[in-house]
């Protein structure tokens, strides 16, 4: 059968990924590993001799944990957003970068929350969240939009991956007992029937529809931990929309950093193509415009009405933080519009520049959210002891930080050997589509 | 209660004090009662009359009073409050010359570092224009507290008789209270500290000792000491009386040497609260400094280490040029 040879090709396209590593990726793995060991003996002193290691303080309570926090939860938001619009609109090109996006969203989703539980002075009593809820608080609210949002991801991720299972299933006689035995239980029985196809993309369709509802949600709930208070630069109407469009911008931003890195190593240039890199770029360029246009009202409107609270926030902003605003608001946005809005630009590696400073940017622009407005309080702080009055981050936090993106690097890599980023099964559909109507312009041709 | 009438002009403190005395042991052996109803009785043939928290006058046997002064009030009791009272604080700010006094004796009652206050005297300088005063600020025990709606597991909490509480058994360390407090009155045990051991007194949110590693703490209004009919910490040691306390219900606050009608003080002297525009609706008021009883200056006269606090304020910054201080 035709089919089953072509599967048979792809498998074997696709096998030397999910097989044994090359030194560099050995190398890498072990580098990343040590990262995240360091990380967990910053934990351990942390767990041990209590938040006092941190640079978080009395005024500074929230630091670079809830930004780290609010950072990969934002990504996780903005890939299931980006991965249920390409599903429900089957867009053209969506196949080379649906999995790096559903990847992205489903790991970030599990870092994001560690980072909170980084924050969080008595672990021991975690529990009482679910022992003692109380459903006005906002952190409720939070904590059931996350794990929702979290289950609904998880079952979204395992769909589109069931139709890879059985491919690999039949197809990997060769591999070990073990994975044999793992691919046969995940695909759970499916056997691309027609029954069974248009089932699960009926299933696949509804749940990307949901998805996009629960980014909505979950990302506006995260962003009321904020400006549901009365802190002068949190209280603000436009911080839920402000979120999903800070956190579109850094997913688009991170998504093309991914496909960059990915088809770079594992010679994906047949699949991950300059039209991607394009299509990608252009929407980093529209959401960095509505980024800015969010960025610019914020704190336009706090600097022409100047309350009081308002005008001492932006006097630390830009006194203290001159420079880092300057980067934040000013760099990280325009210099990706410039990048983008010329088409003589536009090339792989230039979108894939302009993205690393829209990311780097955005977790500026979270810092500035976070620290400053902490550290100018309605009643001045006054206080002779310098870590009390300005927040500086300590190893500690840095350790686990980079641990935290490590962990993220690392199962990406080990999520990549157990399935091909390319889905399989997304290129038989493809194909067969094309035999169906020839004529349409596809992802594989320019 | 009974005898609103005796509180005309003229009532001292006294009055007030045995007025409080007397609720506050109605209180506890309310609650004594309570607990020991289920115990057997233990009879010493010695009856007292005392008051229930719903108003009634009952005799009940000596023993069951034994709780009192040293009755503990568990975490779960302290979540009820003192009945029929609405607690308030008036700052006098004209009479305020930072001695430190309230700071101190809060610190020494709950067992606090030296840099842990509960009470803060900042030093405020509203416009550059305006006169810069002294600036005592606990608790505001808002009626709106944004900390109490914020909290995930009702860790903290705001009872009947107006005060807000945080229990530590209950506070996960989330912080998040901290953050929603525009007042900046709550402090975070961020290092293991010896003094969390000593448990030679049973923890209560009403006393607030001892505290506990990753929690929250705040200013508490002694509701300890007002069981006991006797006014908080910071208003009983303040040597110029700045710290006025008392019962909203009962239209009653002293400073421990004179006892005012509330509402009048507030209406006469212009009272206010801090930031009444962020709609908390504290139960602290101030009332404005001025015909001040002292310069300025005379609050100058502490550690070298707590005027550097105060480096930001317009008018240190000329002190220090003029070479003052």
């Amino acid at each position: 059968m035709d089919l089953e040879i072509r599967k048979r090709e792809l498998v074997k396209e696709f096998s030397p990924m999910l097989k044994k590593s090359t030194k560099t990726s050995k190398i890498w793995i072990a580098f990343l590993i040590a990262i995240i060991l360091v990380g967990v003996v910053a934990f351990i002193i942390q767990a041990v001799k209590g938040h006092e290691v941190t640079g978080m303080r009395d005024n500074v309570v929230w630091g670079i944990y809830i930004i780290n926090f609010i950072f990969f939860v934002c990504l996780s938001y903005s890939g299931a957003f980006i991965s249920g619009i390409l599903h429900f609109f089957k867009t053209p090109w969506k196949n080379s970068v649906m999995r790096i996006v559903e990847i992205i969203t489903v790991l970030s989703l599990i870092i994001g929350p560690i980072f909170i539980l980084l924050c969080i002075g008595r672990l021991d009593r975690l529990h009482y969240l679910f022992l003692y809820p109380r459903i006005q608080s906002p952190i409720t609210w939070d904590i059931i939009a996350i794990l929702t949002d979290l289950i609904g991801c998880f079952i979204y991720l395992y769909l589109t991956f069931i139709p890879d299972f059985a491919i690999l299933r039949d197809n990997s006689k060769k591999a070990p007992a073990w994975r044999q035995k793992l691919y046969k239980k995940l695909a759970i029985g499916y056997y691309d029937t027609p029954t069974q196809r248009e089932k699960l993309h009926k299933i696949t369709r509804t749940m990307s529809a949901m998805i996009i509802a629960l980014a909505i949600i979950a990302y506006s709930v995260l962003a009321w931990i904020f400006s549901l208070t009365l802190q002068p630069g949190w209280n603000s109407s436009i911080f839920a929309p402000y979120f999903i469009v800070a956190g579109l911008y850094s997913g688009i931003g991170v998504i093309i950093i991914a496909m960059y890195l990915i088809r770079k190593f594992y010679h994906l240039e047949h699949y991950i193509r300059k039209i991607h890199f394009i299509g990608a770029g252009v929407i980093l360029l529209v959401i960095s415009l509505l980024f800015g246009y969010f960025t610019f009202s914020e704190y336009f409107s706090r600097w022409f009405s100047h309350k009081t609270h308002d005008v001492n926030l932006l006097n630390t902003l830009f006194n203290r933080y001159f420079w880092m605003f300057i980067f934040a608001n000013y760099i990280g946005v325009i210099a990706p519009i410039i990048i983008l809005f010329f088409k003589k630009f536009r090339t792989i590696k230039s979108i894939t520049f302009a993205a690393v400073i829209a990311v780097l940017g955005l977790w500026f622009n979270r810092y500035l959210i976070i620290v400053p407005t902490l550290e100018t309080p309605y009643l001045p702080i006054q206080d002779s002891r310098p870590e009390f009055i300005h927040y500086s981050a300590t190893w500690i936090e840095w350790a686990l930080s980079f641990a935290g993106v490590a962990a993220f690097i690392l199962f990406f890599i080990l999520i990549m050997r157990l399935v091909p980023i390319i889905p399989m099964s997304g290129i038989i559909d493809h194909e067969r589509e094309q035999k169906r109507h020839p004529k349409n312009l596809t992802q594989n041709q320019k | 209660m009974e005898n609103t009438e005796e509180h005309k002009e003229g009532t001292n403190r006294r009055n007030f004090l045995k007025l409080g005395l007397l609720s506050g042991v109605s209180a506890v052996a309310g609650l004594s009662i309570a607990s020991n109803a289920a115990h057997e009785e233990a009879t010493s043939g010695e009856k007292v009359r005392v008051l229930t928290p719903d108003g009634k006058m009952v005799e009940v046997d000596a023993e069951s009073l034994n709780k009192y002064p040293d009755a503990h009030i568990t975490p779960a009791e302290s979540r009820k409050g003192i009945p029929n009272r609405k607690f308030v604080m008036v700052i006098d700010l004209a009479k305020c010359k930072n001695a430190r006094k309230c700071v101190e004796s809060c610190q020494k009652a709950h067992n606090l570092d030296y840099n842990e206050e509960f009470m803060k005297v900042q030093l405020i300088q509203d416009n550059e224009e305006g006169s810069p005063y002294w600036f005592p600020k606990p608790c505001f025990h808002c009626d709106e507290p944004p900390c109490v709606t914020v909290c995930p597991t009702g860790a903290t909490f705001k009872r009947d008789d107006g005060i807000v509480l945080i229990d530590n058994d209950r506070c996960i360390g989330c912080k998040f209270c901290i953050t929603s407090c525009p007042y900046s009155a709550r402090q975070f045990n961020w290092g293991h500290k010896d003094k969390f051991d000593d448990k030679s007194q049973p923890y209560s949110p009403e006393t607030s000792v001892p505290a506990a590693e990753g929690t929250v703490m705040k200013c508490d209004f002694c509701p300890d000491m007002l069981r006991q009919g006797k006014l908080p910490h910071c208003a009983q040691s303040c040597p110029m009386g700045v710290i006025y306390f008392g019962d909203k219900n009962e239209d009653i606050v002293t400073n421990g040497e004179e006892t005012v009608r509330f509402s009048d003080l507030i209406k006469d002297r212009g009272g206010y609260r801090h930031l009444e525009h962020l709609g908390t609706k504290p139960n602290v008021y101030y009332l404005p400094a001025v015909d001040r009883q002292f310069p300025l200056e005379r609050g100058f006269n502490v550690d070298e280490d707590i005027i550097e606090r105060y480096k930001d304020v317009p008018y240190v910054q000329e002190l220090k040029k003029k070479g003052e201080i």
